[in-house]
């Protein structure tokens, strides 16, 4: 990792540039290569706007919803203090690091046709309620990414300094007038990033899009681009199609740092932080109500698929356990890469103030098709080395630059209040290089980093990562088993195997998240 | 595995149990879907024994087996390609790799004649409906009367842009319906719950009780039954006939290895081979011999009436039934 010295050293410059270049190589370099091999290309027909229409209507939906229903959670969050919780916050974030077949399984065994909350319906005489259509995929994407607004906002909240608290109490402001002078600047500075990430998650959803769809009226641009792929090989219109969800990426991350405002509130004396405004009976009453609602949402799920896989996790076959180590590394290796990525790249972008190059380019990830990534990788490396034997390394390079954006979402507000609150200090010190870094950059950011760190790891354990057509006989992850496991029949086993991915994805997240958070 | 990369690599590479060959000795490499690669598919024991066989080492090479062969095209590597299917050997055959297999193939046991001169199938089996007949007490005797089931009974299928099962139920339909395909799929319309991506999603959703219905196949029941001593589950046969599918395996033209691809093709007709499929693969053996299936397996209900659509003919209809397909669940 390049150690930042003064603002832009020639340090972070490097550091920052060969992030960014890795990251183009990934994106725009890999639609390039693909497009090398592409014959001709066709206009998009019908079907294909009808695809990109229900893409970008679900994924708006969602990512709305997911935020509105983050902002009360995460306040709750922010001014309650109670017993266990550390850890419903850490629980509360395991929905977005789930691989989706077995969020969905679990969605179902709570919402579905024979689901808790439709039996529960049916006794007290109610009509069943089906959730297959617009509104299972928009559920199923909330549920998802709530977690992760919900994580998002709650350090926006732990970033307001104590002191502004102590202020607002000695001027005696009420809740509206913290909401209006605290929070809503905070708000301001927070939310279009998260709303833009929770956006691009769903444009790219595929497999949750079909499922909870309910047929093709649910099809999304990704669904074409592998359709495009798997029948027709036509590499021009699968190319066609990842430039638009680019293209749709880059537009949305651009708009939203227009709409991002600094929130200005300053340095603080890192005090722990006292709610005054917030002991009256109703906000008590406000805020519980609002936990438990949102626990029972994001936990119900999670229950059903521990309570259906607990059984079959100590008689899991040998291969299963081989595979969680082998994950576990490749999470770990992973975690590094995306951390060496994301530091340069969010100190870089903080240094210049105004400039949104590099944010976006660090938000691309999220919009690429994987297939179209592993097909332009494969084209890139097949000269230099055979597929087979990088397939690990071709993983973690995948795993690092999908999880940058998420690193980055963390990790740039707290750089550019970094960057305001005490780059000037840093300069009349002349506070340069490893000082700076270990004095200053690490220990302020240290919140943000075991954040990122741990959201890393654990989407680096359940993503199914590389894209088949690096995949080799040794090489399985868990995920990648989890799914084998189904294709020959043993859904029991599966559940087991997803029992043990979410409890070490929920282990690696906490544990790291934990280091980064000693005082929360 | 290379000196070079991560410590990734390096733990996978002390946990992976591959022996230590000698650097002699010839490497045959063959293409192939991800089950494969899988400790539950009949890939570990079909390597076993051609190596016992072969006094080389057998490399399969798994993922998305067509994408492969026509980004590298002359350039592969590949030996041999095992489980093609037939709505893909239209495009196989185009690239020109492949070359002919030579054998006599007078001894398969498909119910349907099958004389390719390049493309040699190790499997196969029919699509079906398959439901829990604990939950479903009157399933349905013919395509038609499941056509004319109450709305209430929910079935899930797969999408057939992104399945191959997903494929064969379009046509199937429309070699079953012909011109009241159409219609036909407006009346299954209601019944459909939801449309997956794979066939592992469907069986999980009909496996936890969410769908009564799956699209899977003649053979699923055989899983149940022998793996987990449960008779529940029932494939619906129906009169109006069943989609045939069939896996193949063909050799590469270009190999440098002509001898051993040649070997292999003969050990995947072998008893050897054969055998396995059943129980490794939940499928029929495409060449059935006396013991080659267990006694469940034997007994299993098949339909009096195998549907085949020849390769021309499927690459033909495929975008028309999607269409059909599309066009009706989109309304």
């Amino acid at each position: 990792m390049q150690a930042p010295a003064r603002p832009m050293s020639r340090a972070l410059k490097t550091g920052a540039a060969l992030a960014a270049a890795l990251v183009l190589t990934l994106t725009l370099g890999t639609l390039g290569a693909v497009l090398t091999r592409a014959e001709g290309f066709a206009g998009l027909g019908a079907a294909d706007w009808s695809a990109l229409r229900f893409t970008v209507t679900q994924a708006a939906v969602s990512a709305a919803l997911s935020l509105l229903l983050a902002i009360p959670a995460a306040r709750a969050l922010a001014r309650r203090r109670f017993p266990g919780r550390g850890v419903l916050i850490t629980l509360l974030g395991a929905p977005f690091i789930l691989p989706v077949i077995v969020a969905v399984m679990g969605l179902l065994a709570v919402f579905g046709r024979s689901g808790f909350l439709n039996d529960g319906l049916a006794a007290l005489g109610f009509a069943r309620v089906s959730i297959y259509g617009f509104a299972g995929v928009v559920l199923a994407h909330v549920f998802f990414n709530l977690p992760l607004a919900v994580r998002l906002l709650l350090q926006g909240w732990l970033d307001i300094p104590a002191e502004r608290f102590r202020l607002a109490a000695a001027l005696g402001f009420g809740p509206g007038d913290i909401a209006r002078h605290l929070e809503y600047p905070m708000l301001r500075a927070r939310t279009p990033g998260v709303f833009v990430a929770i956006f691009l998650i769903c444009l790219t959803s595929f497999a949750v899009a079909l499922t909870l769809g309910g047929g093709p009226k649910a099809t999304t641009v990704e669904l074409a681009i592998y359709q495009s792929f798997r029948y027709d090989f036509d590499l021009g219109r699968a190319a066609m199609l990842a430039a638009i969800q680019l293209g749709l990426c880059a537009t949305a991350a651009l708009l939203a740092a227009r709409f991002t405002l600094p929130s200005g509130f300053g340095t603080g004396l890192d005090r722990p932080v006292a709610r005054w405004d917030a002991n009256g009976p109703f906000l008590r009453t406000q805020d519980i109500a609002v936990l438990i609602l949102t626990s029972l949402f994001l936990l119900a799920p999670l229950l059903a698929v521990i309570t259906a896989g607990l059984p079959r996790l100590g008689s899991l076959p040998a291969p299963v356990w081989q595979a969680a180590l082998r994950s576990l590394a490749v999470a770990g290796v992973s975690t590094l890469a995306a951390i060496a990525m994301a530091l340069p790249l969010a100190l870089a972008s903080a240094a210049r103030s105004g400039r949104r190059g590099l944010e976006t380019i660090g938000m691309l990830p999220l919009a690429t098709s994987s297939l179209v990534t592993g097909t332009g990788l494969f084209l890139l490396l097949r000269p230099l080395a055979n597929p087979g034997d990088i397939a690990l390394a071709v993983t973690v390079a995948v795993n690092a630059a999908m999880a940058l954006p998420f690193c980055l979402r963390a990790l740039l507000p707290a750089a550019r209040e970094l960057e305001a609150d005490y780059g000037r200090l840093a300069q009349s010190l002349n506070l340069t290089g490893l000082a700076r870094l270990r004095l200053l950059t690490l220990p302020r950011l240290r919140r943000p980093l075991g954040f990122a760190a741990g959201l890393t790891a654990a989407l680096s354990m359940g993503d199914l990562g590389v894209i088949a057509l690096f995949a080799d006989e040794d090489s399985a992850t868990l995920p990648l088993q989890l799914y084998r496991l189904m294709g020959a029949y043993r859904m029991q086993d599966a559940a087991g195997a997803a029992v043990l991915l979410l409890a070490l994805s929920l282990a690696l997240f906490w544990a790291l998240d934990r280091g980064g958070r000693a005082d929360a | 595995m290379k000196k070079t990369l991560s410590p990734a690599l390096m733990i996978a590479g002390c946990l992976a149990s591959s022996n230590v060959l000698a650097a002699d000795t010839p490497e045959l490499i063959v293409y192939a879907p991800d089950y494969f690669g899988s400790e539950w598919g009949p890939g570990p024991a079909i390597e076993a024994g051609f190596e016992a066989l072969c006094a080389c080492d057998l490399k399969f090479v798994t993922g998305d087996v067509m994408s492969r062969l026509k980004l590298e095209g002359e350039g592969t590597e590949a030996d041999a390609v095992i489980g093609l299917t037939t709505d893909q050997t239209a495009a196989a055959r185009a690239t020109g790799l492949f070359a002919a297999h030579g054998k006599d193939l007078s001894g398969l046991t498909l119910p349907v004649a099958w004389d390719d001169d390049t493309f040699v199938p190790f499997n196969w089996g029919e699509t079906a409906f398959v439901y829990d007949k604990t939950r479903l007490a009157e399933p349905p005797a013919s395509f038609a009367a499941l056509l004319d089931m109450s709305d209430d009974v929910k079935i899930v299928i797969q999408d057939p842009r992104s399945s191959v099962s997903g494929l064969a139920l379009v046509l199937w339909m429309s070699e079953v319906f012909g011109d009241g395909t159409e219609e036909a799929w407006r009346k299954l319309k209601p019944k459909i719950l939801t449309v997956t991506p794979g066939w592992s999603e469907a069986y999980g959703l009909f496996t936890s009780g969410e769908a009564d219905m799956v699209l899977s196949f003649t053979t699923s029941p055989a899983y149940h039954i022998i793996a987990e001593e449960d008779e529940t589950k029932v494939a619906a046969i129906f009169p109006e006939g069943h989609y045939f599918m069939t896996e193949l395996v063909a050799k590469i033209g270009a190999t440098d290895q002509p001898d051993l691809a040649d070997a292999f093709l003969d050990y995947v007709l072998s008893d050897d081979f054969q055998g396995m499929i059943a129980t490794a693969n939940w499928s029929y053996p495409a060449r059935e011999f006396e013991g080659a299936l267990p006694a469940v397996f034997a007994s299993l209900p098949r339909p009096d009436k195998t549907l085949f659509l020849p390769e021309a003919e499927a690459e033909a209809r495929r975008e028309p039934a999607i269409a059909t397909w599309l066009k009706v669940m989109s309304e």
